[in-house]
């Protein structure tokens, strides 16, 4: 096995001719595939300064004086708990004591702070944060461990062997001498750097495992934590955009006469994307936006409407599509089956409506671009922005921030909202700090959404009533195609983020085809919690229990029979059915239903429990079980599991994005409708015991929820619904 | 010029009388753990107090907060608001936390209304707060703890 190459970074940079003199050591464990990236940019964007005696062992940590541990995040925190699970992966491994554990967000600096699944990319998002870290957080804090026992032998004269560090105290018990990390955070510094490092045995974790106490709850509760829109820098402006009403329209007229007699309006700015009023604050903007005469060209703009779309991808369905799975002969053994069974399915498109609407800080001067941000995709941003001002990525310093949801929105490798910031930015007085903000009303408009999907599923059973051939066909917009993520996950044409979860069906079958049509549509789309599984595990799951129903069999056993050969799909599927009491008689109205599926890795089983009255689906109780590998801090996961079972439920009974004649037709949460608390249900999660490496746990619970629910809708009313959201009657 | 009172400090603000409550004290005022997400009341995220009652500071008007007492989630002192928040860490309510300066400002005055709040009180207190995370069962349960921990009942 290779080891990862420890890399003295102070050194480095300090031969690179870094203007910052550093007191302590910086050392970073530093993976194959970037160790021969640059060093680039300051230690941490925007915050304090190293001071002499701190201790910076590598990249990912530094200990000061008074022996509080500053870990240094990659990732980025939007509510899925990755501050809480970093801290944990070194504090565990520096046996820290976690009360005296604080986060802080890295720079963009790709060189130290990649993704290790994405190549040389930094960035957040598909469930990948606690997966890509494992190792690399854990022997970060080892590494330091290491560097404190080292300090210690020498100042005391003693045995390193001898040396024990429990709870952020170092101690050597024959002499009785103990100090705190801070202590000896000078001495350490001093230490050669480890050239590899041991990890614990997973027998004695003290950190991970253990629910400990999330690291941004306190000033999330106080009203403390500062997300962009918080964000307030001297002299700083606000501007908010006026988009075209349809996709396409382009500006024809201005009249910004009005606009600038309202009080703090400064300048009217057309940027490509619109027209932007830029005042002194917020609500001045706001004013002056509304002041705003404008004429749109809509010759060439987008007319459709959703019926439409949905009825060209219904024909498109009738032809093959590229292939994403074949096994045997479908198309032969469908044409000999006397009794195929058909069905279509359908969702929405779907915005990604965060609490927080899309927003940016941008200052640019001479020396480069700042950027604050709920920043997601940090490499791919500073190239975007980097290219449209003529400046080097690196020139491109980005503090990211805590954003408040993402769902996927802030990760776009277009960088809309970004880019619509600078944009405005660099029409302003250089050095001018400009927050832009969209109004909720923008940001359901703004595009990028969860695009709209038709999936086309026929299957024949054989003589045991088990599924003998399988034929889904897919039709949907492709969110990589045209993207720098295309080269890698579009193969012959298949956007894999279109496929997952229908191409890996698990189920054992033994004619499977599955094809995809990817048209083209002006609609800008983008990943949405879960991706092609929010679409996927609706057709599969859903059309998997029909199959059930039509063999006459238990939906339950029917899935345990096909999913011999899948141990970790039998182990959710058999907690959840265990403990939410499956197969127990629900009375008049109401109905159990269940699914599985697998994504980013990880396993997710729910059974969910529906009433029906007038029509009304209610959802009274939900159990999940998951299996996601080590559950580094099990509390994180089940609020994950309750969040993004929550967060699908949305998409199962309320949300809907529609076009009409090319316009969106919902602009706030009064008609794009998302959960309230009186329609959560009861929920209770299960987690498997697992010693496999941890895999994601921000995404796996979500597409689970609506064939679930659909199913159970079944149950309680014999009615089958394939399109979402369910509505009945 | 409006004369405000925000947590127990005055403020003299030259602004258009009806600029929103919430652009005063977060643009003006300089408090940013009251949010903007809807602008239309139908999010919760901007919940504060005037004179106690809760209000959406995105609809109302500056004018309408002067000579009344305005408290946002910064100056959330009471012992309900304290049980809340206490409970809220307990249970580790949060996720992204844009919405939880308003779920706690709306569930503390829950409280301070009903020590005894039954679910069916909670969703109907609550269910003009959103959260796109989907921590309503913890929000639910957390606001049982802290009525238990108001009432001195031991959790």
């Amino acid at each position: 096995m290779k080891t990862d190459q420890i890399v003295n970074l102070s050194r480095r940079r300090f031969v690179a001719g870094s203007a910052v003199s550093l007191a302590g050591l910086t050392l970073g464990i530093i993976p194959t595939v970037a160790a021969e990236q640059r060093e680039a940019g300051p230690g941490i964007a925007g915050q304090a300064p190293e001071t002499a005696g701190d201790f910076s062992p590598n990249a990912f940590l530094r200990i000061d004086g008074d022996g509080i541990v500053t870990v240094i995040s990659k990732h980025l925190e939007m509510g899925q708990g990755t501050y809480t699970g970093m801290a944990t992966l070194v504090a565990e491994e520096l046996d820290a004591d976690w009360e005296k554990v604080r986060v802080e967000g890295a720079p963009a600096d790709a060189g130290r702070y990649n993704n290790l699944f994405w190549g040389k990319a930094q960035g957040t998002g598909g469930s990948t944060a606690i997966a890509n870290s494992w190792k690399q957080m854990r022997k970060a804090g080892a590494a330091a461990r290491q560097m404190l026992v080292q300090a210690a032998a020498k100042q005391w004269q003693v045995e390193a062997a001898e040396i024990k560090v429990k709870s952020g105290v170092i101690s050597h018990p024959p002499s009785g001498r103990q100090a705190g990390f801070g202590e000896l955070a000078e001495l350490a510094a001093k230490q050669s750097v480890p050239e590899s490092v041991m990890l614990k045995d997973p027998k004695s974790f003290s950190l991970i495992g253990q629910r400990v106490p999330r690291k941004d709850s306190p000033e999330k509760i106080n009203g403390q934590a500062i997300f962009t829109q918080d964000v307030k820098l001297p002299g700083m402006l606000t501007a908010v955009v006026l988009h075209p009403p349809r996709l396409g329209a382009t500006l024809s007229k201005i009249d910004a006469k009005g606009v600038l007699a309202v009080k703090g309006v400064r300048e009217v700015i057309q940027i490509p994307s619109g027209v932007a009023v830029v005042a002194d604050d917020f609500w001045q903007a706001k004013l002056g936006r509304d002041a705003l005469s404008v004429s749109w060209d809509e010759s060439k703009a987008f007319r459709k409407s959703s019926a439409q779309i949905l009825e060209d991808y219904r024909q498109l369905a009738e032809k093959p599509g590229l292939t994403a799975r074949t096994e045997g002969d479908g198309a032969t053994a469908l044409a000999s089956a006397d009794d195929a069974i058909e069905a279509e399915y359908s969702v929405p498109f779907l915005s990604h409506s965060a609490m927080e609407p899309m927003n940016c800080v941008v200052r640019i001067d001479e020396a480069g671009c700042e950027v604050w941000n709920g920043e997601q995709m940090q490499t791919s941003d500073q190239h975007q922005i980097a290219a449209l001002l003529g400046l080097e990525p690196q020139q491109v310093h980005i503090n990211m921030l805590y954003a408040g949801g993402s769902f996927g929105r802030r990760a776009n490798p277009a960088a809309d909202y970004l880019l619509e910031t600078v944009h405005i930015a660099k029409a302003l007085k250089p050095g001018t700090p400009l927050k832009m903000v969209w109004t909720r009303e923008d940001d359901t408009h703004a595009g990028y959404y969860r695009p709209l999907y038709l999936h086309r599923m026929r299957a024949a059973l054989n003589d045991q009533g088990e599924p003998h051939v399988w034929d889904q066909r897919i039709v949907g917009q492709s969110i990589l195609k045209g993207t720098p993520f295309e080269s890698v996950m579009v193969k012959d044409g298949v956007d894999m983020t279109s496929v997952e979860g229908a191409a890996n069906l698990p189920y054992e079958i033994k004619h499977i085809q599955v094809d995809l049509h990817s048209p083209e549509l002006p609609v800008p789309v983008l990943w949405w919690r879960a991706v092609g599984s929010t679409h996927t595990a609706f057709a599969v799951e859903c059309f998997i229990d029909e199959l059930a129903v039509k063999a006459g069999q238990d939906p339950l056993a029917y899935r345990r029979k096909l999913l011999r050969n899948h141990p970790r799909h039998l182990g959710v599927l058999n907690l959840a059915a265990e403990k939410a009491g499956w197969g127990e008689p629900m009375g008049r109205n109401r109905g159990q239903g269940i699914a599985v599926h697998e994504s980013f890795n990880s396993y997710v089983a729910q059974v969910v429990e529906v009433s029906v009255r007038r029509n009304v689906i209610s959802v009274d109780r939900v159990v999940i079980a998951v299996d996601c590998g080590v559950a580094v801090n099990p509390d994180v996961v089940v609020a994950q599991m309750e969040g993004g079972m929550g967060f699908g439920l949305s998409a199962t009974l309320l949300s809907e994005l529609t076009f009409r004649e090319g316009r969106v037709e919902q602009s706030n949460f009064t008609d794009y409708r998302i959960l309230r608390i009186d329609q959560m249900p009861e929920v209770e999660v299960h987690i498997v015991a697992s010693a496999e490496a941890p895999t994601g746990v921000g995404e796996p619970a979500t597409p689970v929820i609506a064939p679930a629910v659909a199913n159970a809708v079944f149950a309680a009313t014999g009615q089958r619904l394939r399109q979402l959201p369910l509505r009945l009657g | 010029m409006l004369n405000l009172s925000i947590n127990g400090e005055r403020h003299a603000l030259d602004l258009d009388p009806q600029t929103p409550l919430l652009w005063a004290i977060r643009d003006h005022v300089g408090l940013t753990g009251t949010k903007y997400s809807c602008g239309i009341a139908q999010c919760g995220s901007c919940t504060v107090y005037l004179d106690g009652a809760p209000v959406r500071a995105c609809i109302t008007p500056v004018s309408d907060a002067v000579g009344k007492q305005v408290t946002t989630i910064e100056g959330l002192s009471s012992p309900a608001g304290q049980a809340v928040q206490a409970a809220w860490r307990e249970l580790e309510v949060v996720q992204c936390g844009y919405c939880q300066s308003g779920q706690i400002m709306s569930a503390a005055s829950l409280l301070q209304r009903n020590r005894k709040p039954t679910d069916a009180d909670i969703d109907q207190a609550m269910q003009g707060n959103l959260c796109r995370c989907a921590t309503y069962a913890r929000i639910r349960q957390a606001i049982k703890v802290a009525a238990d921990k108001l009432n001195g009942v031991q959790s």
